[in-house]
């Protein structure tokens, strides 16, 4: 059964980029368009893995975060938070609450991949 | 029958132990430290004993005579009292700094602590003010005999005949006398101060204005019929008539005018207005209230002098009755006796008051400026062997006081018959008004020296003499008339009243304008022609500049010398005192730091102490002579004075450039501590916004760099598909220049570096294109478009291209929030009071009112609640508005979506903005 | 302390002002022989002048309450 990758972000296009990479390695995906959308998702779908924008409507993917953490349901789940704010105390708040990893939009399609890869199968 | 001898006398003596009891308990108030006197109303009508029998009696008197002639002095008074502020607050300043406690220490002092000067000013004083004195027991004689003599009155008083002893003169006389020395001299006091006396003065004002008003509402309402009828029934005697009226001559005028300047002087340089005013002085702001409080003092009890005088003139007729005792006759004749009592006593208290404070300022200067000089001089070494010397002063004081009130009653004896009340008066307000010149002058004038001010008290006095005290005497017999008529030695040209072949002048106007021009021109003549020593220099620095130096204390120091604390002690104590002498330098010492008198230094300021300490006990000039007697002193030069004085001012200069500096310095420090806190703001906005911009930024990056990067990386990928993504990149690179564009514009116009192009536009044609330009928007969405534009339009001075923009964004917007296929925008332009408004309604969902100022933020999208994210950049909004704001318009929304659906973005443009020549057409 | 300058500088122009207003030939202007309510007009304009001269100064004095 191959891994579930679930992709939350409000920006359609960056949604269909990241959805067609996740397909290309062989991974099952849903999508989400803002925060609460996403909490629901995970609930329903159970993913292995959250590519968890930032700035959002309805909750932003800090408070997504969070909650998530805050659930021990989901103590498996692996998140990647995915920011267009690149600067450093962003990123040390978004590990602080619990992301697996950060990565600062733009970002190389072969990096994003790598870390998905790193984080679903550490053994490989 | 009320009006009997027994019945007044005892009047006298209840009225005069009332005064006894209220000074008493104001002195043992002031004892315990709670001053009765301390407000501004008791100062003020404690300076209302500048009314005495003379305004109680005198003034219907003059009024009789005269008409209005009696009120110049009083306007003079009023006016002099507006300034004040300035004059009299200076004068204040320096007595109480210097401790100066009369007017011939005043002048004494100013001018080099000059003993000769003093003693001038004090010879001046009693010899000037002793006929004032006698006219208040004239006055108060005459009403007692006038009322002893009822039902046979209006007859003109005579004096008393027979033994002194039931002379009532003479009785009130030693009354006063033993009441002064009581409340006077009860005890030594460096400031002078008499808390008692001056409460029972302030009461006496109240008396004599209650008791003169009861006579004239009686006069003017109980004998007439108002004011109208009183002036009604006297116009028709034709010599009552010719009173309303003053006479329009230049010599009217003149002696209207002299008075009022004689009575400025007076107010303020008579001895007992200086006592009451500047010694008695408890607070100088009652001095700031007294500037109005006195003169509506004065203005009361002068409103029923004409109507007093009218109504007596109509009912006695000018002839054979004394006009001064209209205020007794008038209740008598009609047979109102309690109310001739309350006269009478009114009057009592218009002189004793009067007397009293006279008498109390006069023995001061006697004591310290004439008898004390001479005793220092003469006797100097069997004084030396006193160690205490406060009986000798209080014995001067109380043996001045008794031979001045003796002197006054002798001049009412010999002299007094010839003049009325008014005149005698006048006599002593010329006299006075021979301190001006030194006073003025010297408290802003550094120039004004000794030499000259007693050339000019000199000149002024001999020229008063002449003119005004010899005719007086000449008057009263004791000299021959020849003098009057033919001057001395026969020489016409020196008639006294009449010097100099100057006629058509009245003897006060006259006598007024030689003393000035004499006084005056010596005063400066001989102040610019010699030098002035040292201690003159220091004292004319020290007075004119009073308010800079402040505190003596903490003036410059003019000494230089030895001296043995314990001389300096005994010395003070010699004339206050050895228990409040101690005292004294305990306090001086604590005040100094706190430390014992033991370890006093007899400084400069030590020095200068002493010497304050005993000017308040024996006069300024005397003050400086004992010390100096005790001290090793070293002349300072003038030169020395002068260098000091440089220093002095060089320092306050300096300390003055150094306070500026360091105003301007904490104003700068505040000013950049603001601009810092601009510049942080700005950081943080620009931050922000560098933030927002950033993140706008990379949002389409992401999209292009990730396709490009999936592109490259799958050369297999199907056609469909790889045109799919090639349009999205096409999309983000397009929405990425437009948003880098519109981040430049909005910098420019942030900056003021926008290039406007302006034109005359039609507004029509830049909806039009407009519309033209978002047609497939709006067809793309099956949304409506409505125009409602009007058939004429001025055109508008403005950048057509910025408004295409405008618009552009309003309908992109609107288009952008309808629903998808029943989307209706409306556009349209109308006039409103000449100013332009264009409005673009929608019938999307509208937008809450907490978030309508929002959306003009930069970056901050509507529909940020919503669920689908908005396409834009957030910043067409703020950039409509900057271009609508350039143009001193107004861009802001409608909407109420809980009422109705639907959004109204609308702007207005001022009608300032219509070309000119559509305007003219 | 500009304030107490101030309030100085008026009270001197109401001394001139009542300066004037008290000599001639302002003064010779009402010595007619009228009367208004019964008073002389002489009496009235003196007594009028000078209520309001205090007035003025009681006005002056008292608003700079500090």
């Amino acid at each position: 059964m191959p891994k579930k990758v679930l992709i939350v972000d409000d920006e359609p296009n960056i949604v269909i980029s990241i959805e067609f990479l996740m397909k290309r390695e062989g991974f099952a995906t849903v999508v989400a368009h803002d925060g609460e959308a996403a909490l629901e998702k995970v609930a329903a779908e159970r993913p292995d893995l959250v590519l968890l924008d930032v700035m959002m409507p309805r909750r932003n993917g800090y408070e997504v975060c969070q909650m998530l953490r805050a659930n021990p349901d989901y103590a498996g789940l692996r998140i990647i938070m995915l920011t267009a704010k690149g600067r450093e105390t962003e990123v040390a708040k978004g590990l602080a609450l619990g992301a697996d990893a950060y990565m600062t939009k733009p970002f190389a399609t072969k990096d994003l991949v790598a870390q998905v890869r790193k984080l679903l199968d550490p053994a490989a | 029958m009320l009006l009997q001898l027994p019945v007044i006398i005892g009047a006298a003596f209840v009225y005069l132990a009332v005064l006894f009891a209220i000074a008493y308990y104001g002195d043992k108030r002031a004892d315990a430290g709670r001053s009765i006197i301390s407000h501004p109303l008791v100062y003020s009508l404690s300076l209302g004993v500048y009314c005495t029998t003379w305004t109680f009696y005198g003034s219907v008197g003059r009024a009789a005579a005269s008409g209005i002639g009696f009120l110049p002095v009083y306007l003079g008074p009023t006016l002099v009292a507006a300034l004040w502020g300035t004059i009299m607050l200076k004068m204040l300043r320096v007595s109480k700094t210097y401790r100066i406690t009369s007017i011939a220490d005043l002048i004494g002092s100013r001018y080099g602590k000059s003993q000769l000067l003093a003693g001038l000013v004090s010879l001046i004083a009693v010899i000037g003010v002793v006929p004032y004195i006698a006219l208040q027991l004239k006055a108060i004689a005459n009403s007692f005999s006038i009322l002893t003599a009822y039902p046979e009155t209006l007859a003109r008083a005579e004096p008393a005949s027979g033994m002194i002893f039931t002379d009532s003169g003479f009785l009130i006389t030693l009354m006063l006398a033993a009441f002064t020395i009581v409340f006077g001299t009860r005890h030594l006091d460096a400031t002078e101060r008499h808390e008692g006396m001056v409460a029972a003065v302030a009461f006496e004002s109240v008396v004599k204005l209650v008791a003169f008003s009861a006579v004239g509402v009686f006069v003017t309402w109980g004998i007439y019929d108002g004011f109208d009828d009183i002036f009604r029934r006297a116009s028709e005697v034709p010599a009552l008539f010719a009173l309303m009226t003053s006479r329009d001559t230049a010599a009217t005028y003149g002696s209207w005018t002299a008075l009022t300047l004689l009575s400025m002087s007076a107010v303020m340089f008579l001895p007992r207005q200086f006592q009451i005013t500047v010694v008695e002085n408890v607070d100088e702001n009652h001095l700031r209230r007294a500037i109005w409080m006195f003169p509506a003092y004065l203005l009361a009890i002068n409103i029923f002098v004409l109507p007093i005088a009218f109504g007596g003139l109509i009912e006695f007729g000018k002839q054979g009755t004394d006009t001064d005792m209209f205020v007794l006759t008038l209740p008598m004749s009609r047979d109102q006796q309690w109310l001739a009592l309350l006269a009478f006593v009114g009057g009592l208290s218009a002189g004793t008051g009067m007397i009293i404070v006279e008498t109390i300022a006069l023995s001061t200067m006697v004591c310290n400026d004439l008898v004390m000089p001479l005793l220092l001089r003469l006797r100097m070494q069997a004084l030396e062997r006193r160690s205490d010397l406060t009986w000798l002063l209080l014995g001067i004081r109380r043996f001045s006081i008794v031979s001045i009130l003796l002197l006054g009653y002798l001049y009412f004896r010999l002299a007094g018959e010839a003049y009325a009340l008014v005149s005698i008066g006048l006599i002593s307000f010329s006299a006075v008004a021979q301190f001006a010149p030194a006073i003025i002058g010297g408290l802003y004038w550094k120039g004004a020296t000794r030499r000259g001010a007693v050339a000019g008290l000199m000149a002024g006095f001999i020229v008063w003499t002449y003119t005004l005290l010899l005719p007086s005497f000449a008057r009263s017999g004791w000299l021959p008339q020849e003098f009057l008529t033919q001057g001395v030695f026969g020489i016409e040209l020196l008639r006294p009243q009449q010097l100099f072949g100057l006629a058509g002048l009245d003897a006060i106007t006259h006598a007024l304008f030689w003393s000035m021009a004499c006084n005056i021109g010596a005063l400066i003549g001989f102040s610019l022609l010699g030098r002035e020593d040292a201690r003159e220099a220091t004292q004319a620095e020290l007075f004119v500049d009073v308010f800079k130096h402040g505190s003596g204390v903490a003036g410059p120091s003019f000494w230089r010398g030895s001296a043995q604390v314990g001389d300096l002690i005994t010395l003070v104590g010699r004339f206050l005192g050895v228990e409040r002498a101690r005292r004294a330098f305990e306090r001086y010492a604590a005040r100094r730091g706190n430390i014992g008198v033991d370890q006093l230094r007899a400084d400069a300021d030590l020095v200068h102490f002493t010497e304050t300490q005993l000017a308040g006990a024996i006069g300024s000039a005397s003050a400086r002579v004992m010390v100096a007697s005790v001290v090793k002193e070293e002349a300072l030069g003038l030169d020395e004075v002068m260098n000091i004085l440089d220093e002095a001012s060089q320092v306050r200069a300096y300390s003055q450039q150094l306070e500026q500096k360091s105003r301007e310095l904490e104003q700068a420090t505040t000013e950049l501590r603001a601009a810092n806190e601009r510049l942080t703001d700005l950081d943080r906005l620009k931050d922000d916004f560098m933030s927002s911009v950033t993140h706008e930024l990379r949002t389409p990056l992401t999209s292009i760099r990730a396709f490009s990067e999936i592109l490259v990386d799958n050369p297999e990928m199907e056609e469909d598909q790889r045109q799919e993504f090639l349009s999205i990149i096409t999309k983000e690179t397009v929405r990425l220049t437009r948003l880098v564009n519109q981040v430049l514009d909005m910098a420019k116009l942030e900056s003021g570096r926008t290039d406007w192009r302006d034109e005359r536009t039609d507004l029509r044609e830049v909806i039009e294109q407009a519309v033209a330009a978002t047609s497939q928007l709006f067809k793309d969405r099956g949304a409506a478009i409505e125009l409602v534009l009007p058939d004429e339009l001025p055109g508008v001075m403005i950048d057509g291209d910025r408004f295409v923009q405008v618009l552009v964004n309003l309908l992109g917007n609107a288009v952008k929030f309808v629903n998808p296929g029943s989307g209706h925008v409306k556009v349209s332009l109308t006039r409103d009071d000449a100013d332009i408004v264009v409005e673009v309604a929608d019938n999307g969902p509208g937008i809450l009112a907490e978030d309508q100022p929002k959306i003009f933020e930069k970056f901050r999208q509507g529909g940020d609640s919503l669920t689908g994210k908005p396409q834009g950049t957030g910043l067409g909004l703020p950039i409509s508005r900057q271009i609508v704001e350039h143009y001193g318009g107004r861009l802001w929304v409608e909407s109420a979506p809980e009422r109705e659906p639907g959004a109204r973005f609308i702007f207005r443009l001022p009608s300032s903005l219509i070309a000119l020549e559509e305007e003219a057409a | 302390m500009t304030r107490s300058k101030l309030t100085a500088q008026r009270l001197a122009a109401l001394f001139l002002a009542g300066w004037m207003a008290f000599n001639y030939p302002l003064l010779s202007l009402f010595n007619l022989p009228a009367r208004v309510l019964g008073v002389p007009l002489l009496y009235v304009y003196v007594f009028a002048a000078w209520g309001l001269l205090i007035a003025l100064t009681a006005w002056l004095v008292e608003r700079r309450k500090d």
